[in-house]
């Protein structure tokens, strides 16, 4: 598979004369960091999707508003297109260069403008890093509560752009859920501030629009968050057990209870290995699946939960359950947890990390789809799980090196996204559709709800400018694409036996 | 599990299942219809909230019939409703498995409708903390201008295929499309709530508010009446317990969040008060704005409710300048009025228009009812 804007299925690209537009937009922006030589346009070929690299034709890294605006000025009148990037961290190809097309850098906007403790509130450029927020925060009490595992690189514009997660998301939300407001420029040059500190604005909630449209409609320049205050204290608990149905099913069992953990995350065998080979997590190597359930809150309420939990976990056939006994323990609990991926990636040359969310039930019989994938295929798999909102991360292990792998690779991924879209869920949760996904689209949606999406373009960009072949793909491609179309967990022939 | 401060309508014990009733057939014949005659239509649920807009002239579309709780399954959080189904009916099945909407809508009529709570955008109370309408939104099934049936958005908590057209439908007040069917994150019941008042002044419970802001409190309803301030704690008995200790005050009355949140209070009453009501919408942190007439402070001061006769552009010129917007509300006028909402401005009026033109390109949905030409 080929996910390389191709004009045939994504629409042509107008062609634009470099050197003109150079020319012109140095006489215009005198002052803008523009690159242009194969050797400075390098770095910023791909994003953090780094199996697909396109260098693009000029990178513009702006330091002020008026830059960008005039940049924009320029490139609507000449029609180029406009992809934008913040740091570059993304995992779904989402600021994937165009060849054609100049790449905006958002990173040097990069100041935290205003930290308001009495208000909650932070407001920021877009090129500030994620955990930098929290960290001007942390002094008074408070941080911003998103947690998406690259925060300490990737910029709070993209996790806009793309409505980031982490692994805290079904007890503090998305980002779509922490933003107040934000500021956009159009295609057309013109400021917007959608939302607002109160708590509504008038007219559409273009807000909840922007957020997740990856880069589509408009160029985020400031953004307004909220800040909560930490929680008093957080508890985790690790169960083990012999059986990942079990672990699953634990899981459901937690929440029937009416509790709410500020993070609930699930490990398969291969990942428990691979971390506790990596960071000495103390996990239980021998367990088939872990669960890590980490309940914050209030003192009195957080040490009720954690015996509800232990009950729970007892109940649901936990082999072992271990609370951490201080912060320190708590703190190196998570680390396996957070270190999974770079800890697959010592058992295998590469991997590619998938992004379905599913409803929760459906587990086994996902987890039982993606073994047998990876058994027939010959492609080791690892699962990691934000268990309390169904957001699968499986890791496809393979070698980029030996001829077919990575094809093999993204075969075996799609296939597991068109699972997740069978059982009722979505190809994803939380990494954005970007360029990676833009063939699954098609399995989700059907045509009438992509020309929908296309109108909604044409609203704020009609002559598509603004991250072109991103997203939403064209009527063509999906004709093109072909795939089984699964929509809605209405199969073609229900009646056949499928995984 | 006991809730000895409920504000929600309990379960009657003869209370039946909302009725299992699929109209998107008809419905979606009465839209082709419409667009092919470029007929208006004005969308109807339980007719409950017609104060809160412009007036619309247009043929009535009612979604009453379009009823029952499609799936709803409690473990996983989410449930998904036609848009006809009372919103009563909703909360009574929540409340059956110790679940609730945490936004905690307002009904105003006992008629009121799911697809009414989504269109109208309100929340109640404990908005601040839990969050809105729009952030419990996971999916819509949308019946759009060519009558077509579509779904976005879907029955999981996180989902970023596509743009989030669900979210953009709430507070848009039917404009953009018929809400068919839709899928909230539900939430488990707080096991333990308990209401309490204090005497200070106003600016004293700003200040209250502001410090206890900065710490994890199990607040979940904060309101100043001019003379008291109003306060919910929600959570486990521990932390509900405790904090009411600390915050000390006496025990209020139970119905108070409920008539806070349906505009029952005398404050909202024609006969307690004539002169007009407006809601502004400001930073919760905004200082008092300086107004003739009678203030009631929701939200932690976020929202906060005016009797005044001052005129309403300058109504409107106080809230924009304390950072948020001002919303003109009679609850005598069941169909709305000329202008309650804060005009946009011309940038803003101009997306608006291109977006309404693309998803309603015959101006065939609620024609008018937030702004003109929209």
């Amino acid at each position: 598979m080929n996910i390389l804007f191709d004009e045939r299925l994504d629409g042509t690209l107008p062609t634009v004369d470099k050197d003109a537009l150079l020319t012109h937009l140095t006489a215009h922006l005198p002052g803008m960091t523009l690159l242009h030589r194969e050797e400075d346009l390098r770095p910023f070929e791909c994003d953090g999707l780094s199996a697909y690299r396109v260098l693009p034709m000029l990178v513009a890294l702006p330091d002020t508003l008026e830059q960008v605006e005039t940049l924009l000025g320029i490139c609507h009148a000449q029609g180029v297109p406009v992809v934008t990037r913040g740091a570059g961290t993304g995992l779904s190809g989402g600021a994937l260069p165009l060849e054609r097309g100049v790449l905006l850098v958002m990173s040097r906007f990069s100041r935290i403008l205003d930290i308001d403790p009495e208000a909650r509130t932070a407001r920021v450029q877009p090129g500030v890093r994620n955990l930098a927020i929290s960290e001007a925060a942390a002094p008074h009490g408070l941080y911003y509560a998103p947690d998406p595992s690259s925060q300490i690189a990737c910029s709070i514009g993209g996790n806009v752009a793309e409505n980031a997660g982490g692994v805290h998301c079904l007890k503090y939300g998305l980002t779509v859920h922490n933003v107040l407001a934000v500021n956009i420029l159009t295609i057309e040059g013109e400021h917007i501030t959608l939302g607002s500190e109160a708590l509504d604005a008038p007219g559409f909630d273009l807000l909840a629009l922007f957020t997740g449209s990856e880069g589509m409609l408009g160029v985020i320049t400031e953004i307004t968050v909220k800040l909560l205050p930490k929680p008093e204290v957080a508890k985790v608990l690790m169960a083990s057990f012999d059986d990942v149905e079990k672990a699953g099913k634990a899981v459901g069992d937690i929440i029937a209870a009416g509790i709410i953990p500020g993070g609930l995350e699930m490990m398969d065998k291969l990942a428990i290995q691979a971390a506790e080979d990596f960071v000495k997590a103390g996990y239980p190597v021998d367990a088939d699946a872990i669960l890590l359930c980490e309940l914050d809150g209030v003192e009195d309420d957080v040490h009720a939960d954690c015996e509800t939990v232990r009950g729970v976990l007892e109940a649901a056939g936990a082999i072992d359950i271990r609370l951490a006994r201080d912060d320190a323990e708590r703190a190196t609990f998570w680390a396996g947890r957070k270190a999974a991926f770079p800890a697959v990636g010592r058992m295998s040359p590469d991997y590619y990390c998938m992004d379905g969310t599913i409803p929760r039930r459906e587990l086994p019989r996902v987890l039982k789809g993606i073994a047998e994938l990876s058994a027939t295929h010959g492609l080791r798999v690892a699962n990691v799980f934000h268990a309390g909102d169904g957001n699968m991360h499986p890791l496809i292990l393979f070698d980029a090196n030996a001829p077919g792998e990575l094809a093999l690779a993204e075969e075996v991924g799609g296939k597991i996204l068109e699972l997740c879209v069978e059982v009722g869920g979505s190809i994803t949760g939380e990494h954005g559709v970007g360029r990676e996904k833009i063939n699954q689209m098609c399995a989700q949606f059907n045509p009438d709800e992509i020309t929908v999406f296309h109108a909604v373009k044409a609203a704020f960009d009609p002559r598509g400018l603004l991250n072109p072949g991103k997203n939403i793909p064209t009527l063509a491609r999906c004709a093109e694409f072909g795939a089984m179309h699964v929509h809605q967990g209405q199969l073609p022939h229900p009646e056949l036996p499928r995984f | 599990m006991t809730h000895p401060q409920d504000q929600n309508p309990a379960p009657a014990p003869e209370s039946l299942p909302a009725a299992d009733h699929d109209a998107s057939d008809t419905l979606l014949e009465r839209v082709r219809q419409a667009a092919q005659d470029n007929t208006p239509l004005r969308l109807v649920g339980g007719d409950s909230k017609g104060f809160y807009g412009r007036p619309v002239s247009g043929e009535t579309l009612s979604l009453a019939a379009h009823t029952g709780i499609v799936h709803y399954d409690p473990v996983e959080l989410v449930v998904t409703v036609r848009a006809g189904t009372r919103l009563a009916d909703l909360q009574a099945a929540l409340a059956h498995e110790g679940q609730q909407l945490a936004f905690e809508p307002p009904h105003f009529a006992d008629t009121a409708t799911v697809g009414g709570m989504v269109a109208c955008g309100i929340s109640g109370p404990r908005r601040p903390w839990a969050g809105s309408v729009r952030d419990f939104v996971l999916g819509t099934r949308l019946i759009t201008h060519d009558g077509k049936r579509l779904r976005f958005g879907g029955e999981v908590m996180k989902n970023v295929a596509g743009y989030d057209l669900s979210r953009l439908m709430v507070g848009a007040q039917g404009t953009l499309g018929v809400i068919d069917e839709v899928s909230f994150k539900v939430l488990p019941r707080p096991a333990e709530s308990a209401t309490l008042h204090l005497e200070m002044s106003r600016d004293a419970a700003m200040a209250r508010l502001a410090e206890w802001g900065r710490e994890p409190l199990p607040i979940t309803g904060a309101a100043h009446d001019g003379e008291t301030l109003h306060i919910r704690l929600e959570g486990g008995p521990g932390s509900v317990a405790n904090t009411r200790k600390r915050l000390g005050g006496e025990p209020d009355y139970v119905d108070f969040w409920r008539r806070l949140r349906e505009l029952e209070l005398p404050f909202f009453s024609r006969q307690y008060d004539s002169r007009p009501l407006w809601r502004l919408s400001l930073p919760h942190r905004a200082p008092s704005v300086p107004l003739d007439g009678d203030e009631l402070i929701d939200w932690a001061g976020a929202q906060r409710w005016w009797r005044s006769d001052t005129p309403a552009e300058t109504m409107r010129r106080h809230a924009a300048h304390a950072g948020g917007h001002a919303t003109r509300i009679d609850l005598d006028r069941p169909h709305g009025i000329e202008t309650p909402f804060t005009p946009l401005s011309p940038v803003l009026t101009k997306y608006h228009r291109r977006l309404k033109a693309e998803l309603d390109p015959h101006g065939i949905f609620n024609p008018g009812r937030l702004y003109e030409g929209l």
